[in-house]
């Protein structure tokens, strides 16, 4: 028999095995007899009317079969689709694009190099019309107005917390600190493109549809709630969701090629691939962030912080599409008074349409959370600079006490648990702190500059509580169906889908941690709808926290089953059992037991009388409230004055993420996540001409960071369980994300302090550095 | 569009095929030849999920012509393990999780591999500018690098012993 393989052991992915061999099975692996190709004419303009769509030439071209406009999709009312947001977004235009990369005609051909010169060979006839990228010109009055069916271009404005309250205590604060923010538009870029076969069955009014979705079942019910009127009935769908290179949020959201290739499945009666090419995917699918922030902080004579305020502008583009399944329009963006107690916060966001790609994506992120902690870190450590304080010291001052959990926030959410005074203080011990700021000190008075920068968040993951959130209305629960064969092997079905994230091996522990089997032996299947449990996907950390607890309590179930069997084998009370690893045994007689093995095959040959045959169960678990998983990241960065090169020269990572199952795949989340928080950080943004031109619609130019810029991580832990879930863990695979950019703005800004810098947005590039140093008379210049 | 017959040798293979001139090797492999491993990231050569070993160089096969490689000898990640036993990249990958969605997995572990073959004891430097030339979105690199290394371990180890008699 194997090792059980449960919480705390690095066991060695199940998964890897296809994937180091070529046998994935990821979207555009996928060939169907007689597939076509779907492949999309887009727009040059950020805003135009389109005069007229000439597709003569096309038509002629051999192996091209047919084309999709707005007017086509008009006809049965599908030019319009919902956003997961409630707004609603465009199809095909009929008659004017709004954004730069706008999905204007799709063409069918027989394969992807016709379709492709099917899509040169349209000819579109535009008008320019005027362009409003930037956010705050489109709330003026006089504005572009980017929506023809609003009143305006503001989509929602949201406030919450206590703005009197708040106003008073900044009235009697000894020391007020204020900034403005940027958290710019990027990109997932996962390595794996967007795409989808779409499989229209005339016969059996049947779409088997494949997708790259991190999310499959809602899917299914989007696509029968936007086609049941032209026969597309939810009992008749199948969406499979294979392997996924990279998630991230990304693949959250229905895009318009999902739609044209079903249509175009449904209209021509043959399977339809369409795969996106890499422009596509950074030009036209959701971005992420892109919020103004304009942050106060205010703190007593003590040091102590009292009240926050934040009001923040958040442009969405052309439709909010944003992927978030909260109550609240900005998500879970007021979690921004981050780790530390005071009770008096105010914040107010106001949704702007520009003429920009659709969106936001939760980019490894549960919804505007890396937005809120970037501006709570940046803002603390301002006010510590100000006071003339260490910024560790100032944190450690006003960090919520571990006594004071469940801790309730000023702005209205119930911390599960947390110690941020030890996971602060053992990331000071990992990096040197107290030497590396002698070491500073001594730099800086010979004119070299070494900024030392930390963070604290506090992140906010698992969605949820069906109180709080919901997409389109279904609650945000997550499921586990548990079947388990006479042999005593097992299959457990999920409704979340991995995208790298180690599922088959993580939830497999899982199970074997509860019910004794190993996890060798338990086969974990996803994204079938056709066969796993209705689920709201994976994304927002929230697979563990939801889906694992599901495993756990339906582990759990069949635990309680086996004990009746048990007690039938061994002839004894149900209460006279005791269950250790994989076995019952008869109180004060270890000989007496029946290993999980033994009772699984009883459960088919053997069983009492009174119980159903079987060893199956299923459950769908709501979680009580989220969990708040928390670090303490350290950053140590060398300043060239000649070029404003940033050296990333050490960086401690701190997590806390309670219970952890598969320490190893814990620590590549991190790493990984990381990563994604140096790049957006130190590399990459999608910026926009004033025309809405998009600068960087490549690899060439949108900064993915290689191996070579990527900095080398170390990584700590500390374990504080969750107090509600079945077994104490949390999300972590967005934390780091969250927490790494401000403690890389943090190490630069207190490098450049005494310069007289106060801020830097990000990304902070070289040429920006390079720009303070010579406004601060600090460059060195030949 | 003019046609061309060409004959390679695919994971030892030999293949023939018709193919139109402005066919990409990257869709001779997977589209003609069937052999889904070799991936495709970007559309600029610059992710390396397409990355192939060509007469023993490691090349972007979204940027060479299946025309080009007429003649040539080409291997895939499909070709990496042999006789049921994985290349020594394959399992450094495997033990020291150097992989998580696996999308560039395929591109990676061909461009270790031929790196390796070259340089069979580099520096944890020398091994990340190796493989610059492919992006990996989810591992942060660390695992990576000490994949290849424990590869080259292993690699280093094995050709220090006398060869096995057959």
């Amino acid at each position: 028999m194997p090792e059980i393989n449960g919480f705390g052991h690095s066991m060695k992915r199940k998964e890897d095995a296809r994937f180091l061999q070529g046998k994935g099975n990821y979207i555009d692996d996928f060939k169907l007899p007689g597939m076509l190709w779907l492949d999309i004419v887009r727009s040059p303009y950020a805003h135009a009317r389109i005069k007229s769509i000439d597709t003569s030439q096309a038509a002629k071209v051999p192996g091209v079969l047919g084309f999709i406009t707005g007017r086509d999709l008009e006809k049965y009312n599908l030019h319009w689709m919902p956003t997961l947001a409630g707004d609603k977004q465009m199809v095909l235009p009929i008659d004017t694009v709004k954004y730069q990369s706008q999905e204007v005609v799709a063409v069918i051909a027989t394969d992807r190099y016709t379709a492709a010169d099917g899509v040169a060979a349209v000819t579109v006839d535009y008008e320019p019309l005027p362009v409003v990228v930037d956010p705050h010109k489109a709330l003026q009055p006089d504005t572009i107005k980017v929506r023809d069916d609003k009143d305006s271009n503001r989509i929602w404005h949201w406030e919450v917390g206590d703005r009197e309250g708040t106003a008073a205590a900044f009235a009697q604060a000894a020391t007020i600190v204020r900034e403005k923010i940027y958290i710019p538009r990027i990109h997932v870029a996962s390595i794996e493109t967007c795409g989808c076969l779409a499989d229209w069955d005339g016969v059996n009014k049947r779409l088997t549809f494949y997708v790259t979705s991190q999310a499959p079942h809602v899917y299914r019910t989007v696509l029968a709630l936007v086609a049941g009127h032209v026969g597309l009935s939810e009992e008749n769908i199948r969406v499979v969701s294979p392997d996924i290179g990279g998630g991230f949020g990304g693949k959250v959201p229905v895009y318009p090629g999902y739609v044209l290739a079903v249509a175009a499945s449904v209209l021509l009666g043959k399977p339809v691939k369409w795969i996106e090419d890499r422009s596509e995917n950074l030009a036209a699918d959701s971005f992420a962030r892109d919020y103004h922030i304009n942050a106060e902080l205010a703190a007593d004579q003590a040091g102590r912080i009292v009240a926050m305020r934040m009001d923040t502008v958040a442009d969405h583009g052309y439709s909010d599409a944003q992927a978030s399944p909260s109550k609240f329009p900005a998500g879970l963006f007021h979690i921004a008074t981050g780790s530390y107690d005071f009770q008096k916060a105010y914040m107010q966001v106001d949704g702007v349409y520009t003429n920009k790609p659709p969106g936001g994506v939760a980019y490894r992120c549960s919804f505007r959370v890396t937005e809120a902690v970037h501006a709570i870190e940046r803002m603390v450590d301002i006010l510590a600079h100000e006071r003339g304080e260490d910024p560790a010291e100032f944190r450690l001052r006003n960090f919520i006490k571990p006594e004071q959990f469940p801790y309730m926030s000023a702005l209205g959410w119930e911390y599960d648990s947390g110690n941020y005074h030890q996971a602060l203080r053992v990331a000071m011990d990992m990096i040197g702190y107290a030497d590396l700021r002698r070491e500073q000190a001594e730099k800086r008075a010979r004119g070299e500059l070494m900024g030392i920068g930390i963070s604290s968040f506090t992140e906010i993951v698992g969605a949820g509580p069906a109180h709080q959130f919901d997409i389109i209305g279904l609650k945000m629960f997550d499921s586990c169906e548990l079947r388990v064969h006479p042999t005593g092997k097992a299959i457990a079905r999920f409704g979340t889908k991995s995208q790298g994230q180690g599922h088959e091996t993580t939830y497999a522990q899982i199970i074997a941690n509860e019910l004794g089997i190993p996890a060798e032996h338990v086969k974990i299947e996803e994204g079938d709808t056709d066969t796993a449990p209705y689920g709201l996907g994976t994304y927002a950390s929230r697979s563990t926290p939801t889906a694992g607890a599901a495993a756990a309590v339906a582990a759990r179930k069949l635990r309680d089953k086996a004990r009746k069997i048990a007690a039938h084998l061994l002839e004894c009370a149900e209460d006279d059992l005791e269950w250790d690893k994989d076995r019952f045994f008869v109180k004060g007689a270890p000989g007496k037991a029946k290993t999980i093995q033994e009772l699984v095959f009883a459960a088919y040959t053997n069983h009492p009388s009174d119980l159903e045959g079987g060893f199956e169960t299923v459950h769908y678990y709501n979680p009580p409230n989220l969990t708040y998983p928390f670090g303490s990241y350290i950053c140590v960065v060398d300043i060239d004055r000649g070029t404003g090169q940033v050296q990333t020269r050490r960086f401690v990572a701190v997590d806390d993420c309670g219970t952890r199952i598969n320490p190893m795949i814990v620590e590549g989340q991190i790493h990984g996540g990381l990563t994604q928080g140096f790049a957006p950080a130190m590399m990459e943004e999608m910026q926009y001409d004033e025309n809405g031109n998009l600068y960087g619609g490549t690899f060439m130019d949108y900064m993915v960071p290689t191996a070579v810029e990527s900095p080398k991580w170390e990584v700590g832990e500390t374990v504080t369980p969750s107090p509600h879930h079945p077994f104490g863990a949390k999300g972590v695979g967005e934390s780091p994300t969250v927490g790494a950019p401000p403690a890389f703005a943090n190490a630069v800004v207190d490098a450049l302090w005494h310069l007289g810098v106060r801020h830097v947005d990000i990304p902070i590039t070289a040429p920006k550095v390079w720009e303070l140093l010579k406004q601060h008379g600090a460059a060195l210049e030949e | 569009m003019s046609t061309h017959h060409i004959k390679l040798t695919l994971n030892g293979e030999t293949k023939e095929a018709d193919v139109p001139a402005r066919l990409l090797l990257v869709h001779l492999i997977r589209e003609v030849f069937n052999l889904t491993g070799t991936h495709i990231g970007c559309d600029t050569t610059s992710c390396g999920a397409c990355t192939v070993i060509l007469n023993g160089r490691p090349v972007k096969a979204c940027t060479v012509l299946a025309v080009q490689a007429d003649g040539a000898a080409v291997q895939t990640v499909e070709g990496l393990a042999q006789g049921g036993q994985l290349h020594p990249i394959q399992e450094g990958f495997h033990q020291c999780h150097g992989l998580q969605c696996g999308f560039c997995t395929p591109g990676m572990l061909l461009t270790s591999a031929a790196f390796l073959a070259e340089h069979p004891n580099p520096s944890d430097d020398e091994i990340r500018w190796a493989i610059s030339g492919n992006l990996c979105r989810c591992t942060g690199y660390m695992n990576i690098v000490k994949a290849v290394q424990y590869a080259a371990e292993k690699m280093r180890a094995a050709s220090a012993q006398p060869a096995a008699a057959d």
